[in-house]
């Protein structure tokens, strides 16, 4: 009987577990060529890529503005990527659950680089390597600004009205 | 005589706009902290065993690694045992690793100098653990994350900063690393060189400062 019923119960609850999860969106996993090509190639959009993670607590608080943004700005002219610095080991047990759990719709990735020194000048000289930290690429490539900070309340969308203006 | 006030006041004003916006530009443009080659101030800290520790205590190093860094970032966590290796290797040649953590305990409650004591006597640190309550000498070494290294060559004139950054190329994986940027840089100034490597950048937690 119990023998029978196991199989059973791990369809089950393999069924559920998908579908619950079929909202998510699928994090692409990245390196830093992808994310230099993410901040570099042309596009009549404006972009904003915000780098944190789910244990940068300054990162999720600046969350919310973010994602307000996006639900405000992206059927005009917004393209706006969460790059992510999870652990990769991480990214089923705690990075897909959040954004699932936020219901982020923006697009997040995962950049798994571990020589950091080799490519955050590239991102920008100014930067440190702290997070919370937004690079914004204004539409055509026509100017760029880097912000290495959280974000005060409300701060986040007049930067980038001012930004794009 | 009215043109010429007008004159002078449109002079000024434009005068003190320039200033104003050369003046914005110049603080946004200078790194607030030690560079490369900056003579490091000296520090009284609490330590988590209740002494307080100076540099000026330590008559017979050679120089220093001061760290910052905490309990609750990931990245310090997954420093802090070469971070202790570290110090067992250099301190016997005259590097002490200081490591200071200048996180806002209310901002970060487990950043508290209990939690500090704790950490450091339930891991077993060699190393003293210093609290920068104030956030001062953070401050004043211009640290913007943990861990952030600045490696400390003691001359006559003072305390060199000889190297301000990472601990190595490798954060989650101490095996993989191809690059000891702390070991490489105190090596070279024992050997009385200058160390090749005097700067690099890692990804780390934002300090958590005070609310101005």
């Amino acid at each position: 009987m119990n023998r029978s019923i196991k199989p059973l119960v791990i369809l089950l609850f393999l069924v559920c577990f998908s579908a619950s999860k079929s909202h998510a969106q699928d994090i692409e996993v990245i390196k830093y060529p992808d994310l230099a090509k993410l901040i570099s190639s042309q596009s009549d959009k404006n972009k904003v890529i915000n780098f944190w993670a789910t244990w940068c607590r300054p990162c999720i608080k600046e969350l919310p503005q973010f994602l307000e943004l996006y639900n405000k700005y992206n059927d005009e002219n917004l393209e706006l990527s969460l790059i992510s610095f999870d652990f990769v080991e991480d990214l089923e047990n705690k990075l897909k659950p959040f954004v699932a759990k936020k219901n982020i719709e923006a697009k997040v990735y995962l950049l798994d680089e571990t020589d950091y020194n080799a490519f955050i000048d590239k991102v920008d000289p100014s930067w440190s390597g702290a997070i919370p930290a937004t690079l914004m690429v204004a539409k055509g490539n026509s100017k760029r600004k880097f912000i290495e900070k959280e974000f005060a309340e409300d701060e986040l969308e007049k930067v980038y009205l001012n930004f794009i203006k | 005589m009215k043109k010429n006030i007008f004159l002078v006041f449109g002079l000024i004003t434009m005068a003190a706009v320039l200033f104003a916006s050369g003046n914005k530009e110049k603080i946004a443009n200078t790194k607030v902290g030690f560079n490369v080659g900056d003579m490091a101030s000296d520090f009284k800290l609490k330590n988590v065993d209740g002494r307080t520790i100076s540099m000026a205590d330590y008559k017979d190093a050679k120089g220093f690694i001061v760290i910052f860094t905490c309990n609750t970032c990931p990245f310090s966590k997954m420093y802090e045992e070469r971070i202790d290796l570290l110090n067992q290797k250099y301190e016997s040649k005259g590097f002490p690793v200081l490591a200071i953590n200048p996180n806002d305990a209310t901002k970060q409650p487990d950043d508290s100098f209990e939690e500090m004591a704790k950490r450091s006597k339930n891991k077993g640190y060699s190393f003293p653990y210093l609290y920068d309550e104030s956030q001062a000498v953070a401050t004043a070494y211009g640290a913007t994350r943990t861990p952030h290294v600045y490696v400390l060559n003691k001359k006559p004139k003072g305390l060199a900063v000889s190297y301000i950054g990472a601990i190595d190329n490798n954060h989650k994986d101490a095996d993989a690393v191809t690059q000891k940027y702390v070991e490489d840089a105190v090596d070279s100034l024992l050997d009385g060189k200058a160390p090749k490597v005097t700067s690099t950048k890692a990804v780390g937690c934002t300090i958590k400062w005070k609310d101005a």
